[in-house]
């Protein structure tokens, strides 16, 4: 998913990154703040950010006939809030773009943006509407899961389309080229993650009944 | 019914087709959305900055991937045997 290195010509490179630098310095503010007032989630926010790390390393084939990977930040959205989850997708990334030349440092801003940022704030507004209805936390956590991992390929397809508007009907046209890549290829993928978000916070539950806590509470003092 | 029946198998079938019916390649999709800007642009556009390291080969690269999920999977299954072993002795 993540735009290969040098493949965002001047002026988009830079754009995303001012829309990536503050928000990374917000999280990783909050991450101290949440840290310093509950030492004892810092083993679920390790455990939320190596969910991460698993399930973006996993290329799975696709009914497209291509292969892409999940984001695995949906889980982490709705346990931490997405300013958090944003630290934790920037370290996958860095250590794609640094050790797999997947990804890259010049489009960091952007994978960052869609991979960190947007995709986990679409699904921290459907985690916020889904609590607001009183939906069940599991049917959350797969929601929350798959939108988030969903919205950040479509994001991309728009980044992508932006950067490079079609000669005839410009950046929707070839945003929508990018996005007949994207979009359909993630739908299945977005639902294994959802599957697999879902099963393994069914199984933290059982572990630590104060997990369910933790996404119920309006968390103001956690996550704001 | 039960969508934790439906879903894989309607997962499964769509492999299937595209798999056995329309002969996929199962390349990368980011693969083919970079061919897409060369088609878009013309093939003039040129990435500016090439990866300051690459995996030397496929075998490589393909280990440092798994590298990645065996990072992320200890720690996964360390923290839930840590809290296995907390409830089982009533921390």
């Amino acid at each position: 998913m993540h735009i290969a290195e040098g493949f965002l010509p001047h002026p988009w490179w830079e754009i995303w990154f001012v829309l990536a630098i503050p928000v990374l310095i917000y999280g990783i503010h909050r991450l101290k703040i949440l840290i310093s007032d509950r030492p004892e989630l810092k083993t679920m926010i390790a455990l939320a950010g190596a969910f991460i790390f698993v399930l973006s390393s996993l290329k799975i084939p696709s009914v497209t006939g291509s292969c892409s990977h999940p984001t695995g930040t949906g889980l982490a959205v709705v346990l931490f809030g997405p300013w958090i989850t944003s630290v934790l997708s920037a370290i996958v990334l860095l250590y794609q773009a640094l050790l797999l030349a997947h990804g890259g440092l010049s489009t960091f801003g952007a994978n960052v943006s869609s991979m960190g940022i947007i995709g986990p704030f679409a699904g921290w507004v459907v985690y916020k509407i889904m609590r607001k209805f009183g939906i069940g936390v599991f049917k959350t956590v797969f929601v929350v899961s798959v939108i988030s991992d969903w919205f950040t390929y479509i994001v991309t397809s728009f980044q992508l389309g932006l950067a490079f508007p079609s000669t005839h009907g410009g950046v929707l046209a070839s945003s929508g080229v990018f996005l007949s890549i994207f979009a359909i290829t993630q739908i299945p993928l977005a639902i294994i993650e959802g599957l697999a978000a879902t099963a393994l916070f069914r199984y933290l539950v059982q572990l630590k009944p104060d997990v369910a806590d933790l996404v119920k509470s309006t968390r103001s003092e956690v996550t704001g | 019914m039960n969508p934790r029946i439906v879903f894989p198998l309607l997962i499964l079938s769509t492999y299937l087709i595209s798999g056995v019916v329309m002969g996929a390649e199962w390349s990368g999709a980011d693969d083919l959305a970079m061919q897409k800007i060369h088609e878009i642009t013309g093939g003039e556009y040129r990435p500016w900055m090439r990866p300051l390291w690459e995996p030397p080969s496929g075998e490589i690269e393909t280990f440092l991937f798994s590298l990645q999920s065996a990072i992320g999977a200890l720690i996964i299954g360390y923290f839930l045997g840590y809290y296995r072993g907390l409830k089982k002795t009533g921390g």
